[in-house]
Parts: structure tokens; C-alpha cells; sequence
């Protein structure tokens, strides 16, 4: 960890907010809170974790990373955009008619891995990777970041069982654990409390972290796996709306879509020209 | 005919390490053979459709062919999502095999007739739907469908099903076969059900009608030439399958012939548009939802004015 890296996954950041503010706001669409949570995530994978290339997406020893809450999709595509995978200008177009780029994460994207946007979708399809990778012999490994919603659906705990059931060590799970989803806190919907021992007790090897700090996220998943024999699973505590005041915390950032006067305040929170 | 199909799919995976077989704890008594011989080839995902169907479009996206297998529904209806979203969206190498197409389980009940399979498994954009009449069938069914790149539907019948051809066969996805010939009406059947209709044409020659059968063993692609030829030339068609009128081979060939204005009489021999309740094997369901070949030949003799 050292102080330059540090402050790449700092700009990559922001860079992932103004682009996810600026398209939301341009779409008139929702999801931005969930896209501000997990952005210091996709920072750290995108810089210094995540080993693709921008010129070669197919690369066949490519980490594959798959964004099963696919409804935060464009926070991956202003991801991949500032990585060069693809113009930048395709943002402009995002949920717009005739765009580039749908309001879920699409594979006919370069360099997304998988199309999700129905949630429980992600996990088992990792799992289908994992074992391709360890029958293969391959090195890569697979990642998986999933939504506290995505824990609500049966098949992500199918796919939890039989990811320890192989001890698919070459496998990450990634939570987004801002506690918040879309008709409410998740106290108030599903509670999953104690999530990282239910893990424990399914069998993964289990670390939790502050989803928003850059040099925890990194130095955890440098580490990977995290035993042996196990699967990993990195509870990131996170809030939902991260970066802009008014949205932090709220359930109402899940749908919520940006006016004209929050688009140039939130610019204005992050730093960044409006 | 499963007995056929686990034979086939295990000389193909002999010579094709890409197969993967991936289940949800059903085929006891057929698949061991596969499990013992490639065990890093075969996953139990624990009976868990949606992570069956998940897991295996993982390994077909990393360059495999996954097999799904199980019965009845289990494997369409309770994943579909993932079969939509995960495989047929990604045009993902999946095949997804169900053992005990239409009533074949008969008396275990509603929850293992597969009655609407065909219609939702040939909505989706990218899947192929196969549905073979015998074992020979089955088994060319097998091969073409590994041939095949993308995801496949193949119903499988259960046990014991009369084979209708006595010799092999050339058997292309998308291509019908003519199990024997007729120039006065054509039946077409698919699936198991496809003896009977067989059966419906020896009693029709007995009455001096001349019906040609064709084993429509691919519903997607419909063979569209076959059906406007056989209105055509024979001027009538009845379509003879085990799954609900809605949306099946019946709806599929009545497509064809009212968009190319055949205007030839049609009758679809079906199930009707409820859940089967009533307790019985295969072969009493059968009889009793009107597929006895006496049924099927005076279905077809009305629809010609022949009586029965
Ligand atoms: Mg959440």
C-alpha cells in the first residue's frame, strides 16, 4: 500500500460518482445510491485489483468479475470507460434512446463479464466459472459483488453452499453491505445480522471491512484467498449514497432520480466542475 | 428412451472433454455410469435448480457444454429466469435435458406433468426445442443437440416408449421426419406421443384414409416447409402432442399456416387448458385426454367429412 496508490483509487473514485450523478442525472434514472456505495470498491478492483485489458476484454486469463446487483451497472461502465475499454462519450449516452449502455449491466458491453439486473443471478454463475477455472488449471480468479438484496434470494444461498461444498478458494464473494434496500433498511425488511457468522457457519472464510477505505479494501483482498480450501466472502460495510450528504443513508437514493440543482450540488460535494 | 439418452451423452463425453454433466440430485439408476467415469465432469448441485442452471452457464461461458438434467419441471419451470437471463441471453452452451415429458409420471400428479414446457421453452429467443419421438430418435436428438452451438431444450420421454422407426435415421435439428407417407390428411406428432399417432394411421388405412406422420421432433425450429407442403398435398392436418393446446407444436404449425394463407382444415389433438388431476398411469391418462389411437384416426376423420 503506498501513498501514490492511495490516492489513484481517491480520483478513480470520484471520477465513478461525477460519471454516475452525471448519468442518472442525464437518464432520469434510480439507482445512484447503490452506485455511490460501492464505488471506493470498484476504485480498488478496477486500479489495483482486477487483472484485465482494456485492449484484449476476452484475454482468457482475466480475473472475471461479475456485478450480480446489476442495477449498479453503471458505476462498472464509468469504470471500464476510465480504464479505456471503451470512449468515454458512451456514458453520455447511458439509458438513453439509441445508447450504448442500459440501466443494467450488460455483457454486450466490452469488459462486462455477465448480464444481471434480476438479483441472485450472479453468485451461481461464479460458481460455474470457479469450477471451469480450478478444471482448467487456470489461475485466474472470479469475483462477485453482490447487494444486501442479492442475500435475500434463495439461489445466492444455493450458490453459497455449493461454492463451500467444493472449496472454491479461487472465489470471492464481494458484499455491499450498506444495510439499505429498495423498500426500506434492512432491519426493517430482512435482517441478515450476524451475516458474516452465517457465513462462518456456511463454510467461507470470512473478513469484514470498511467498504469506503481504500487501504483496508486493497490490503484484504491482496490477500486472497483468504484459507485455503475455502471460498472468500468480504463483508464491506458501506453506505448507501456514499459522497453525497442528503443521499447517505436513505432509502429514498435507491430510486430516486438527480434534478438539475443536486446534480451541480452533489458535483460540488465530491469536488468536482459541474 | 433416459436409459438411451444417458448411453449417448456419455460416448459423446468420452470423446469430448468439454461435457459437463451438472444436476439437482435426480437420476438415480441412470447417471452413475457418468459419475463414475468422469467425476471432475459431474456435479450434484444438491437439489437446487436455479444454482443447476447458474453454474452450469458458468462452465458453458468458459468454453464447456453443460448438461442440466433432471424431471418434469424441475429444470425449466422452477429456473427460468436463469434459463432466460443467464443461458439463453448469453447464447450460453447449455443443454437442458428433462426426463418424463408430458403425463409420463403420470400418477405422481400435477407437479410432475410437464404440460407447458414447450410453449414457455420455445418463447425464448436463442433456445432450440426438441422433443423426440423413440429411442432412435432420442439418441440422434443427443448428438445433434452436443452438436449444436447454444442452448437446447431437449424433453426426454421416461422408460419403455414403442420405437416408431425400424431403421436409422437422418435426424436434423429443425428438419421433420415422414414416418410414412399419405396423400388424403397428415398427422404430426411429437414427442413420445408419436407411436399413437402411428397407430391412429394404421386404423385410418384400415378405413381407406391415406394419412401421411410426420415426428415433428423439433417444435423450434418448426420445419415450416414439411407442414405448407403437407397442406399442400394432403389438404389437412391434425397435430397430435401431450402438452396443452396453448402455445405447443398445434399453435406453432397454425402459425405457419395462417401466415402463408394455406387455409387447410386443422385440429390439434391436445391437452385441455386445466391441470390434470385425476390419477392414472401414463397410458390411462392418455387414453382418457383423447390420444387412444381410435381417438386421434376419428379426429382426423371428421375433419376430412370421412365419419368415423
Ligand atoms: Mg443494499
Amino acid at each position: 500500500m503506498t501513498e501514490t496508490s492511495i490516492v489513484s483509487y481517491a480520483e478513480m473514485a470520484v471520477k465513478i460518482r461525477a460519471h454516475c450523478l452525471r448519468m442518472t442525472h442525464r437518464g432520469r434514472s434510480g439507482h445512484v445510491g447503490s452506485m455511490l456505495s460501492m464505488a471506493d470498491i470498484l476504485a480498488v478492483l478496477y486500479t489495483g485489483i482486477l487483472s484485465v485489458d482494456p485492449f484484449n476484454p476476452g484475454w482468457e486469463d482475466r480475473d472475471r468479475f461479475i456485478l450480480s446487483k446489476g442495477h449498479g451497472g453503471a458505476a462498472v461502465y464509468a469504470a471500464l470507460a476510465e480504464r479505456g475499454f471503451f470512449p468515454r462519450e458512451w456514458l453520455d449516452t447511458y439509458y438513453l434512446d439509441n445508447g450504448k449502455l442500459s440501466g443494467h449491466i450488460s455483457h454486450h458491453v466490452p469488459g462486462v463479464e455477465f448480464s444481471t439486473g434480476s438479483l441472485g443471478h450472479g453468485l451461481p454463475v461464479a460458481v460455474g466459472m470457479a469450477i471451469a477455472a480450478r478444471h482448467a488449471g487456470a489461475g485466474h480468479r472470479v469475483i462477485c459483488l453482490v447487494s444486501d438484496g442479492d442475500c435475500n434470494e434463495g439461489s445466492t444461498w444455493e450458490a453459497v453452499m455449493m461454492a463451500a461444498q467444493h472449496g472454491l478458494d479461487n472465489l470471492t464473494v464481494i458484499v455491499d453491505y450498506n444495510r439499505v434496500q429498495a423498500l426500506g433498511k434492512m432491519e426493517d425488511v430482512i435482517e441478515m445480522e450476524p451475516f458474516a457468522g452465517k457465513l462462518k457457519d456456511f463454510g467461507w472464510a470470512v473478513r469484514e471491512i470498511n467498504g469506503h477505505d481504500y487501504a483496508e479494501i486493497e490490503s484484504n483482498l491482496l490477500e486472497l484467498p483468504f484459507e485455503q480450501g475455502r471460498p472468500s466472502w468480504v463483508l464491506a460495510r458501506t453506505v448507501k449514497g456514499k459522497g453525497v450528504s442528503w443521499m447517505e443513508g436513505t432509502v429514498a437514493c435507491h430510486y430516486g432520480a438527480v434534478s438539475d440543482e443536486q446534480l451541480i450540488q452533489a458535483l460540488k460535494e465530491l469536488g468536482v466542475e459541474a | 428412451m433416459r436409459t438411451a439418452f444417458n448411453e449417448e451423452i456419455l460416448k459423446i463425453a468420452e470423446k469430448d472433454s468439454r461435457v459437463f454433466m451438472v444436476l439437482s440430485d435426480i437420476g438415480y439408476g441412470e447417471i452413475e455410469p457418468f459419475a463414475a467415469r468422469f467425476p471432475e465432469r459431474y456435479f450434484n448441485c444438491g437439489v437446487a435448480e436455479q444454482n443447476m442452471t447458474g453454474v452450469a452457464c458458468g462452465l458453458a461461458l468458459e468454453g464447456n457444454m453443460a448438461v442440466t438434467y433432471s424431471i418434469a419441471n424441475f429444470p425449466t419451470l422452477r429456473c427460468l429466469e436463469q434459463i432466460r437471463n443467464d443461458v439463453c441471453y448469453h447464447k450460453a452452451n447449455v443443454k437442458i435435458v428433462i426426463i418424463g415429458g408430458g403425463m409420463a409420471y403420470g400418477p405422481l400428479g400435477v407437479s410432475h406433468h410437464s404440460t407447458e414446457d414447450i410453449a414457455i421453452m420455445r418463447a425464448l429467443p436463442e433456445m432450440i426445442v426438441l422433443a423426440p419421438a423413440d429411442r432412435i430418435e432420442a439418441r440422434a436428438a443427443v448428438h445433434a443437440m452436443m452438436e449444436h452451438e447454444g442452448p437446447v431444450y431437449y424433453r426426454c420421454g421416461y422408460k419403455k416408449e414403442p420405437d416408431i422407426h425400424k431403421c436409422s435415421i437422418d435426424f436434423r435439428i429443425g428438419r421433420s421426419i415422414e414416418v410414412r407417407s399419405g396423400t388424403d390428411i397428415t398427422l404430426i406428432g411429437t414427442g413420445t406421443v408419436t407411436y399413437r399417432v402411428c397407430q391412429a394411421a394404421d386404423l385410418l388405412a384400415s378405413r381407406g384414409i391415406s394419412a401421411r406422420v410426420i415426428s415433428m421432433h423439433t417444435v423450434k425450429p418448426l420445419d415450416r416447409e414439411a407442414v405448407l407442403q403437407a397442406a399442400e398435398e394432403t389438404g389437412a392436418l391434425v397435430t397430435v402432442e401431450e402438452h396443452n393446446i396453448c402455445g405447443g407444436l398445434g399453435s406453432a404449425a397454425a402459425q405457419v399456416l395462417a401466415e402463408a394463407g394455406a387455409g387447410v382444415p386443422l385440429r390439434m389433438v391436445a391437452l385441455p387448458d386445466t391441470y390434470i388431476h385425476e390419477v392414472g398411469t401414463h397410458d390411462w391418462l392418455l387414453d382418457r385426454y383423447g390420444f387412444s389411437p381410435r381417438s386421434i384416426a376419428d379426429t382426423a376423420g371428421k375433419l376430412i367429412g370421412a365419419g368415423v
